[in-house]
């Protein structure tokens, strides 16, 4: 409150500190100050004597021994000898890997769900509330479960692939859906391959100078040079030269029936797929609602007076309803993504090695160093959202209507 | 006009000619399938291609729900029953039932009282969710929360009288100072309560036989009745820890704001499952040694943190959208903060939070089967660990899930229809 007293004549009383509002809110604080730090003694105490009584102490030389214990899926060297520290490590690549997938996967869905709900298809809206609300309204450990038990209880084991009966085949020889998870052909970069991967780079930087320079030559000069094919052409077309001249040197090793599993290609495991679906359709759900209220809040007259001035349909959208729905749509968006990642740490209901499974779950149950170990997950969870928000400061200050 | 038409236009007609319907393809039902379903050939085509995928997910689901059976014991009798035919084993959920709904160990002769108190609990809320039913029904909203805690933790009726009986004493003695200081009449009504509560605690054990029920532990608390008793006690209690929180954020003292801004995020950037862990395995080191608290306790305080701080945010924002003159208004009518805050601030910002604070309540709501991950038995902690498990119902998946997501389904879909119901009702604006 910004209330203010008239000066008090006379001298300072000790009842001013209660009635007076000019130094009330310092008793207020103080009272406040006090409470906090008996609160916090009074945990640091019990902490320092319960520690004293179990023997314990805080210590992170735990991180520096061998974990002990297996990840079946990691994008880096790991093995069971290896530190926790690394082990952690793993986990939070793969919670990163799988947070990035869904949050991809589940943009594509929203999108496509919340454009669809508005269309004046009624039959086509009406099935993408469905989808919303029921999928909205279901918790997403249930989704996770459902879909891991479809990977795991409902796709057919390796060996249903095998014999001349098999009651399971391949897709296009090359995918193979089992109940172990999904194998897909892996690309094995020869020698040469980084030539053709650098030729791409260039092929993007080049494509996107040329639609700058189409754009720039059309303001001034009013040519229009067409975008298209050209486009296409540049990313294409010097990488394929190329990757004929260095000899094919990108080949795919396409997953093989080798006894009892599948030898070759790329295992996605179920635990990830069933994490990665989940959070895909239940996020997506949620990006679908704030993509219609993003459209829905862009007035109708805006989409009339862009029609008045002669442009046509695509146009009125790219050039005046999307920037515009983008303003809306995007502080939501981000939002939706941060919580994909704290989600993601259900990925220890399946047995996905995020670090919330690594870290707060095997090497917690086995060093028995609960309080570092939840600390240290609080704390990169804590640096993902806070990191995260921050960047949505910035975008929101650049985007938001600059008013005088 | 008419007359130099007249002279060039050999017939003009003078009289209106009667209407006619429209064509039969542009009324009733057929324009509106031409219009809704079938305006343009990619539209068709979408529709043609909707009514295959709601073809294909009904003649799947259909036979297998309408085929069901539900009358037997264990899975190899309805695979028996069912003879190979494709269609769920429904007879799980008649089978644990009681289990599904009340876990393992709740005792069994005592089912009706968490049943009577969810079905007194649509009782208490009414009031509160529609204004138009007589207000002396708030009277048993107040008192239901020890009605519910007698009926479902069991014990002397004394025990949650004594609390009853503290917070009248202390609501009397607020009511009575309040005129004259808001903060004096807080403190004192919390200390006279408290005084109350301690003096009560030396006369219930003696007389722990009054009116008892067969005491339950908390642990003892499993299924959708511990779903619903999460949700329901921490929306309750983080309702006022959020608006404490909003209101300590916005305040111009810097030091409870600060205390305020760093618990509110610390809270929202971390994941519910690690606030668990630490009700589950860390809470313990920070309390006094030989305290034995309940797991469930711990995860009531964790999650009721988690729901407030959510809370909090959508209240800051229903605060931040009120005009600034509202707050001048007040000022300048001397209302000093806390009447400020009660009287003309909190209840038009509450108003405006709405939706945002039933979102939280029912993201909360499905959040609660997350302590199944710290091996409790709520819902989905039963049908993975002692249904799944058992040698009766291995298998039996999908009847369990749907079960499951149905009863979750009904819930969440009911609390947001009521808040978009709610919504229209408050609109005071016409337009």
């Amino acid at each position: 409150m910004t209330t203010m007293s008239d000066p008090q004549q006379g001298s300072f009383r000790l009842s001013m500190l209660l009635n007076d509002t000019r130094y009330r809110s310092y008793t207020f604080q103080f009272i406040a100050l006090i409470l906090l730090i008996a609160l916090m003694s009074f945990l640091g105490i019990n902490l320092v004597r319960n520690l004293a009584e179990a023997g314990l102490n805080i210590s992170y030389g735990f991180l520096n021994v061998p974990a002990g214990y297996d990840i079946n899926q990691s994008l880096i060297d790991y093995n069971s000898q290896s530190s926790n520290l690394r082990a952690a490590m793993v986990g939070i690549i793969n919670t990163l890997l799988v947070a990035f997938l869904a949050c991809v996967t589940a943009t594509i869905l929203g999108v496509i769900a919340g454009v669809a709900r508005l269309s004046k298809n009624w039959l086509v809206s009406k099935l993408m509330s469905v989808y919303v609300e029921i999928f909205r309204n279901i918790p997403v450990l249930i989704w996770i479960l459902m879909i891991y038990t479809l990977m795991t209880a409902v796709l057919p084991a390796p060996n249903k692939f095998r014999g001349d009966n098999a009651t399971s085949s391949m897709l296009f020889d090359a995918f193979a859906f089992t109940n172990r998870g999904i194998y897909i052909p892996a690309p094995v970069w020869g020698p040469g391959s980084m030539i053709v991967v650098a030729t791409f780079v260039l092929s993007i930087i080049a494509a996107i100078i040329y639609r700058r320079y189409a754009v720039s030559l059309l303001f001034r000069t009013g040519k229009l040079l067409p975008m298209g094919w050209p486009t296409v052409a540049i990313l294409l077309v010097p990488t394929i030269v190329m990757f004929f001249i260095m000899g094919s040197p990108i080949a795919l090793d396409y997953p093989e029936l080798k006894g009892f599993n599948f030898r070759g290609g790329l295992q996605i495991g179920a635990p990830l797929i069933a994490l990665w679906l989940a959070l895909s359709v239940y996020t997506g759900a949620f990006i679908a609602e704030n993509v219609r209220a993003g459209i829905q809040a862009i007035s109708k007259g805006q989409t009339e007076a862009a029609s008045s001035l002669g442009l046509r349909p695509k146009r009125v959208m790219n050039l005046v309803v999307l920037p515009q729905a983008l303003r809306v749509i995007i502080p939501p968006l981000i939002s939706q993504y941060l919580n994909i990642t704290k989600n993601s740490s259900l990925a220890i209901a399946v047995g996905y090695a995020d670090i919330t499974a690594t870290l707060g779950g095997i090497t917690l149950n086995q060093t028995g160093r609960a309080i570092e170990c939840v600390l240290l997950l609080m704390l990169f969870y804590l640096t993902i959202s806070l990191s995260i928000s921050a960047i949505m400061n910035v975008y929101n200050n650049s985007v938001s209507l600059k008013e005088r | 006009m008419s007359d130099t038409h007249a002279a060039s236009v050999p017939y003009v007609r003078d009289t209106m000619l009667p209407q006619h319907a429209p064509p039969p393809t542009a009324q009733g039902p057929v324009k509106w399938v031409r219009e809704s379903l079938f305006s343009s050939i990619p539209y068709t085509i979408l529709t043609l291609a909707a009514l295959y995928v709601i073809y294909l997910i009904l003649s799947g689901f259909l036979p297998w729900l309408l085929g069901g059976v539900w009358t037997t014991s264990n899975i190899r009798e309805c695979r028996e029953v069912l003879d190979g035919v494709q269609a769920g084993c429904f007879s799980v959920l008649t089978e644990r039932w009681n289990q599904l709904l009340f876990g393992i160990a709740y005792p069994q002769d005592g089912y009706w009282r968490p049943t009577l108190a969810f079905v007194l609990l649509f009782v208490a809320v009414s009031p509160v969710l529609f204004s138009n039913l007589p207000r002396g029904l708030i009277l048993f909203t107040v008192i239901y929360p020890f009605i519910a805690f007698w009926l479902i933790w069991g014990g002397s009726l004394l025990v949650p009288l004594s609390a009853l009986l503290a917070f009248v004493v202390a609501y009397v003695v607020y009511s009575r100072i309040v005129k004259t200081s808001f903060a004096g009449g807080l403190f004192a009504g919390l200390i006279a309560g408290i005084v109350t509560w301690f003096i009560c605690g030396f006369i219930t054990p003696s007389l722990s036989g009054v009116l008892a029920l067969e005491p339950v532990a908390s642990r003892n608390m499993g299924g959708f009745m511990l779903n619903m008793i999460l949700g329901v006690i921490c929306v309750s209690l983080s309702l006022p820890m959020g608006i404490l929180l909003a209101l300590g954020r916005q305040s111009s003292l810097p030091i409870i704001k600060l205390i305020c801004v760093v618990f509110i995020e610390f809270i929202r950037g971390v994941p519910l499952i690690t606030l668990l862990f630490v009700a589950n395995v860390v809470l313990a080191y920070f309390l006094p040694p030989g305290t034995n608290f309940d797991l469930i306790l711990r995860v009531i305080i964790m999650i009721t943190m988690f729901a407030s701080a959510y809370i909090a945010e959508v209240i800051r924002g229903g605060l931040a959208a009120l005009p600034r003159g509202q707050y001048e208004a007040a000022d300048s009518l001397g209302l000093d903060y806390a009447q400020a805050m009660r009287l003309i601030i909190l209840p038009q910002a509450l108003k405006i939070s709405i939706p945002g604070i039933v979102n939280v309540a029912v993201g909360l709501f499905k959040d609660t089967t997350l302590v199944s991950i710290i091996s409790m038995f709520d819902l989905v902690g039963m049908i993975r660990g002692p249904i799944l498990a058992s040698t009766d119902w291995n298998g039996v998946y999908w009847e369990l899930w749907g079960f499951a997501a149905l009863l979750f389904f009904v819930v969440c879909y009911g609390i947001s229809q009521y808040s978009q119901w709610l919504e229209r009702q408050l609109q005071t604006d016409h337009h």
